[in-house]
Order: C-alpha cells, then sequence, then structure tokens
C-alpha cells in the first residue's frame, strides 16, 4: 500500500491543515491582545445568527461557488486560471451592457439574456490567455494575470466615459430597470410562509450556482469533453497519442471557467447592486483559487468551502461592529493561512500521515 | 514640453523605477534558479509595513530598513520551505503569501496604531532623506549638462542609487561567478547540478533568501523614501508589474533595468499627465498608459516580439532520485 485510503485524503487531511489553519489565525489575534475564542463566537453569530446574517453568507457563498467552479475546471486539466478577477469583472461588463441596453419587462426574460452577456463576455477574456497557452506556448499564469489588470482598466474606462450614469461623478453605471431585478430569499421565501430578512441580498442566482455545480460536475466526470479534460490534466502524453488535441482541451477548459468566473456577476451585478460599479469582484476570483483548492477542485466540495468562505467575509464583516480591534483584514489572515496550509504545505502534513497509515497497515499485515 | 519639464519627467520616472527595479532583480534570482515567485507583491509589501513601523518606532530608518528586509526574508523562507522543501505549488504559495500580507498588514497596524491601516508618518531620520551628489550646485548652471546632473542624477534618496548600482552587480553574480553558474543551471536542470555534488535544495534557499533581501529593500523604499509612512495596500500591483517586467527582460539583469525604466516612465507620465492629448485628434486615456505594461508583458509572451523562454525548469519541484 503507498497511497492513503480516501477518506483520510479528501477528510483526514483538509481537516488536519484547516485546524492547523486556524490555530496559527489564532496566535495572530493573541498576538494583537485579542481572544480569539470570542472572535470565533462572533463570527460564526455574525454569519449564521439572524437570516439577515445567512442571507449575506449565501450571497457570499454564490460568489464563491462561481468563482470556485471555474478555477476548478481549467485545474481540471492543469491550467491555472488566475484570472477569474478579470473574467468576472468583464463578466459583469457583459451583463451590464444586455441589462441596459433593454427595457426589460420581467426578470424571467433577463435573467437568460445577462446570463448569456456575463458567460460570454468571461469567456471572452478568457479566451485570449487560452489561445496564447494554447497556440504560442505563453505561461497562462502570467497572461491571466496580466488580463486582470488590463480587464480592471477597462472597466475603470467605460465606468468614467461611456458608461457612466450622466451627471454624476461616481464611476457607475445608470442602474438597471425594475424588470432586471432579481427575486431575492424574502420574495422567494414568503409564498412558503418563510420570513427571510428582506435587505438581505441572496437570491435566486443561490441556486443557479447548484445548478453550474452540478453541471460542472456532470461535464468533467460524465461527459467525453471533461474525460478529455480530466486526461489531459493527468497527462498531456497520453492525450496526444490518444489522438485528443491540446489545443482544443485547453481552449474549451478555458471558455467554461471563464464563462463561470463571468456569472459571478449575475450575483453581484445584476442580483445585488443592480448596476455596474468598479470593483464589484471584491476579490472573489482570487478566493475562487482558495475555494477549489480546498474543495479539492470537486464541486461538491466547492459548494462546501464556499459556504465556509462565505461565513468568513460575512462573519469579518460584523466583527466590526462586536469587536472593532480587530480589523476586517482578519478575514483575509485567515483566508491566507488556509490556503497556505490545505495549498501549498499539505505535503507537511500529508506526509507524515500517510507513514503513520504504512505502519498501521504493515502491524496489521504482519 | 519644455527642457525642464522632460528632467522631471525623467527624474520621476527614476524614482519611480527603482521599487519595480529592486522587485524585479529579486524576481531574477528566484526565477533564474526554477522557482515561481508570484508573492513579490505580498514580500514588498509586509517590508513596507514593518519597515515603516519600526523606523517609526526607532526613529532610525537604518534600523527600519533592516526589519523590514528580515520580514521579507521571513516571507521568503515561508515559500521556500513550502515549494522547495515540500514540493507544494508555487503559484499557490505566492498567491497566499500575497493574501498573507495584505492581511497581516492591516490587522496588526490597526490594532497597533488604530489609523485603519497607516503608520504614522515618518519624519527626518525615520525617513531617507536625499543625496546632493557632489558639486551638484555648482555646476546647475552649466548649459544642458548641468542641469542633467544636478536634477536628474543627483538629489535622489540613497536606495534610488543601491537600486541601480546593484544591476552591474547582479549581472557580474549571474554571469562571472562559480555562484551564479550554478545558479542559472538548477533553474535549467536541476539533476545535472545535482550530479556535479551541489545541493539543488541549498541553492534554491540562497536564491530566495537575496529574493527575499532585494523585496524587503523595495518594500522599505516605497514607505520611508517614496512615501513617509505605510498605507494599506500601498505596493499597489507593483510586485506583478516587477514580475511583467522581468519577463519583459526575458530574465536578464541588464534588460530588466530598462523594463523597469520603461514600465517607470510610463507610471510617470500617467502621474504627469492622465489624459494625452494626440494632436486634437483623439485622447489617450490614463487608464492605457497604466495598463500599458501589462499590455506589452503580453504581447511579448504572446512571442509577437521575440520570444520569452524561462528558465526550463521552472515551477517543477525536484525530486532527488533514489
Amino acid at each position: 500500500m503507498t497511497e492513503l485510503p480516501r477518506w483520510a485524503d479528501v477528510v483526514l487531511v483538509p481537516l488536519i491543515n484547516i485546524a492547523l489553519a486556524f490555530i496559527v489565525a489564532g496566535l495572530v489575534v493573541l498576538a494583537i491582545g485579542q481572544n480569539p475564542f470570542d472572535m470565533m463566537y462572533f463570527m460564526v453569530k455574525g454569519a449564521l445568527g439572524s437570516t439577515s446574517s445567512i442571507g449575506y453568507t449565501l450571497y457570499y457563498t454564490t460568489n464563491f461557488i462561481f468563482t470556485g467552479l471555474a478555477f476548478a475546471v481549467a485545474m481540471n486539466a492543469k491550467l491555472f486560471n488566475i484570472g477569474g478577477e478579470g473574467q468576472a469583472a468583464i463578466g459583469g461588463l457583459g451583463a451590464a451592457l444586455v441589462l441596459l441596453a433593454v427595457d426589460w419587462p420581467h426578470w424571467t426574460l433577463a435573467l437568460p439574456a445577462a446570463v448569456i452577456g456575463a458567460s460570454v463576455f468571461g469567456a471572452g477574456w478568457a479566451a485570449i490567455p487560452a489561445y496564447l497557452q494554447a497556440k504560442r506556448g505563453s505561461h497562462i499564469v502570467i497572461t491571466t494575470i496580466m488580463f486582470n489588470f488590463i480587464g480592471a482598466a477597462v472597466i475603470g474606462y467605460l465606468l468614467n466615459g461611456a458608461l457612466k450614469k450622466p451627471g454624476q461623478q461616481v464611476p457607475e453605471s445608470p442602474s438597471f430597470g425594475d424588470g432586471a431585478s432579481l427575486p431575492t430569499f424574502h420574495e422567494m421565501l414568503q409564498p412558503f410562509g418563510i420570513a427571510f430578512n428582506k435587505s438581505a441580498p441572496a437570491n435566486i442566482s443561490f441556486l443557479l450556482a447548484i445548478a453550474a455545480a452540478v453541471l460542472v460536475w456532470l461535464l468533467i466526470w460524465r461527459s467525453r469533453i471533461g474525460y478529455e479534460i480530466r486526461a489531459f490534466g493527468n497527462s498531456p502524453g497520453a492525450t496526444l497519442y490518444a489522438g485528443i488535441s491540446s489545443v482544443r482541451v485547453t481552449i474549451i477548459a478555458m471558455l467554461i471557467s471563464g464563462a463561470l468566473a463571468g456569472m459571478m456577476a449575475i450575483n453581484s451585478v445584476m442580483g445585488q447592486q443592480e448596476r455596474l460599479i468598479k470593483d464589484f469582484v471584491e476579490g472573489a476570483g482570487f478566493m475562487g483559487i482558495a475555494v477549489s483548492l480546498m474543495g479539492r477542485n470537486h464541486p461538491f466540495g466547492i459548494v462546501l468551502a464556499a459556504f465556509l468562505f462565505g461565513m468568513l467575509n460575512q462573519g469579518g464583516f460584523e466583527l466590526m461592529w462586536e469587536m472593532p480591534e480587530i480589523s476586517r483584514e482578519m478575514v483575509l489572515v485567515i483566508q491566507a493561512l488556509i490556503i497556505i496550509f490545505t495549498g501549498a504545505l499539505v505535503n507537511m502534513t500529508r506526509d507524515p500521515i500517510e507513514r503513520i497509515f504504512l505502519r498501521l497497515h504493515n502491524k496489521g499485515a504482519a | 514640453m519644455d527642457f525642464l519639464q522632460f528632467l522631471l519627467t525623467l527624474d520621476s520616472t527614476l524614482r519611480l523605477s527603482t521599487v519595480l527595479l529592486l522587485a524585479c532583480l529579486a524576481g531574477l534570482f528566484s526565477e533564474r534558479s526554477g522557482i515561481v515567485d508570484i508573492g513579490l507583491e505580498g514580500k514588498m509589501l509586509i517590508s513596507a509595513f514593518v519597515a515603516a513601523a519600526i523606523a517609526y518606532e526607532s526613529g532610525s530608518v537604518w534600523v527600519g530598513l533592516a526589519a523590514g528586509m528580515a520580514a521579507s526574508l521571513v516571507f521568503a523562507m515561508i515559500h521556500g520551505v513550502a515549494s522547495i522543501l515540500y514540493r507544494g505549488d508555487q503559484i499557490i504559495s505566492g498567491v497566499a503569501l500575497n493574501f498573507f500580507a495584505s492581511g497581516l498588514t492591516v490587522v496588526v497596524g490597526d490594532a497597533i496604531y488604530r489609523q485603519g491601516g497607516q503608520t504614522p508618518v515618518l519624519a527626518g531620520s525615520a525617513r531617507f532623506s536625499e543625496i546632493t551628489l557632489p558639486f551638484a550646485d555648482a555646476l546647475s548652471d552649466v548649459p544642458l549638462l548641468g542641469p542633467i546632473y544636478s536634477e536628474l542624477i543627483s538629489g535622489h534618496k540613497p536606495l534610488v542609487y543601491v537600486a541601480f548600482l546593484a544591476v552591474p552587480l547582479v549581472w557580474w553574480v549571474l554571469f562571472r561567478t562559480r555562484f551564479g553558474l550554478r545558479l542559472r543551471a538548477v533553474g535549467e536542470n536541476p539533476s545535472s547540478v545535482d550530479t556535479a555534488g551541489v545541493s539543488v535544495i541549498g541553492m534554491r534557499f540562497k536564491a530566495l533568501m537575496i529574493t527575499g533581501l532585494l523585496c524587503g529593500i523595495a518594500g522599505a523604499y516605497l514607505s520611508t523614501s517614496q512615501a513617509a509612512g505605510f498605507g494599506k495596500e500601498m505596493t499597489a500591483g507593483r510586485g506583478y508589474i516587477a514580475l511583467a517586467a522581468l519577463i519583459f527582460a526575458k530574465w536578464r539583469p541588464i534588460h530588466a533595468m530598462g523594463a523597469c525604466l520603461l514600465f517607470g516612465l510610463l507610471e510617470a507620465i500617467s502621474n504627469l499627465y492622465p489624459n494625452i492629448d494626440v494632436f486634437g485628434l483623439f485622447t489617450i486615456p490614463v487608464q492605457f498608459t497604466q495598463t500599458l505594461p501589462y499590455i506589452l508583458t503580453v504581447i511579448i509572451l504572446g512571442g509577437f516580439i521575440g520570444r520569452a523562454m524561462p528558465p526550463a525548469s521552472i515551477g517543477q519541484p525536484y525530486v532527488k532520485e533514489r
């Protein structure tokens, strides 16, 4: 036996790593003279304590599901799409253009149109780095980073010019019409007699995100192109001999990835802001990397990890009121530590655990 | 634009290029040894914060600089442990360390100074002051060369000169010393270095140490020379621009200086002349000038102007055969 049992690989190792991340985060909190247990209590309370906080948590969760899935699809082809941030921003532009172009009569018509706008623009923004990787061999990590900055500049330029709402100084587009307003959890749950906070931003996009997770699972593990993507990721050489085009797989994986990142804008731009603002992505594109890593690039894991990161995000906001001594950036510290321990340092815990299992196994055999 | 204005633009270019150049040379060592370093940004940020805080507390900018370099070194070593010892993904490690620096600087800074992550304004000996080169005042009246010497070359902070003098030094270390040869070999073909009896792990750690120290100088320059104190997210993507410059320079030190000067010039132009009117025909928006470094890098990477070939073994952890 050389490999860890599956449950240890999928559950035990990540749990130990998350525990380590929280321990180090706790030490940081202690170092600034605060009580880490109080912080945890207020963060969990702030994330799940009321329907308002749950609504915010699920809103962030939705963003992270989309960006996490985006990263995972590319990662299954061993393509490091670090450009979720830019693809989401340009996806937002696509959604906004569609929603501003027509005075939509009802959200049921506006939503599919906006989904097309967001995903086509997001995919388009991923297409150039994908082409450069597939055809010209330029490293996708660097090109997607560059495209994040270029994307931000494009949005900044348009919001200061062509898309700016007339007669105001703030770089924002005009608001979308009432017909483009998505139903929130409050409106969705009212018919069932469940009272949900009215101002919480969680909206129907959450269901869209869950559907996207299922579709990604079907795509990656149950479809022909998904098989090709995974095969290419595991062994590009073997896929070459199997007659699978590396150019085709690279470009398709990146287009799907970019489209999913762009879909984040449905939740944020269409669902919450109801207009295009600068920096609406707020790092969700980068967080998708962490979410996907924690979820081991699998849709089910990603949904769980997105929920954890959504809780952290929302809990961090609430922390401002309960423990003003700890600044909101503490969330970033915890998230960074989770990425360090579950991503970069994974072998630090994995190797010893593997040895323990090996010893146990040998004992059992003898 | 008159001559003096032109000189002032170049003067600003030198100041803005300095931080890019230091970070770019830092990245050069890491990447030449085969370790991708997305984390230049985070190392500069943590150093900028620590340097400003310690300079403020101690009253000495030099103590601040040393502390900033030490902090950056610690980050570089975490990256080393993750990516060299534990064969972790170098990109993930870099991204995570960038986040860690963004969060930690504000959490700790806010806990100490309660100014939303800023450090108090540095003054006097807690900040680097300009060096006036000899005869700068006396020569300033000489036509043409006088102003060039006294305005452009003289009157910068010490770290500006450090950065530009480091360029020939780095070139010499990389191409004229045994250490440099091994460093380049470890990035191209680590097993050959291993066969020659040199430790790949040792070489890569040494390279990352240099990366850490240089990033530390870059960060300290930002908060104690260019600005007077630390501000939240003050690196503002410069680590990524430095990375772009490194690719643009195709991993060569002298070219890196050229790339950093070019990108510094673009930043200076976008600061001084936000929207450029071209003969009344159209305007070049400030966003375009700001983004040009990234666009140029993509073009270079795409192989449309020459070919950018990274060190062959970059990004792959080295596993010794048993």
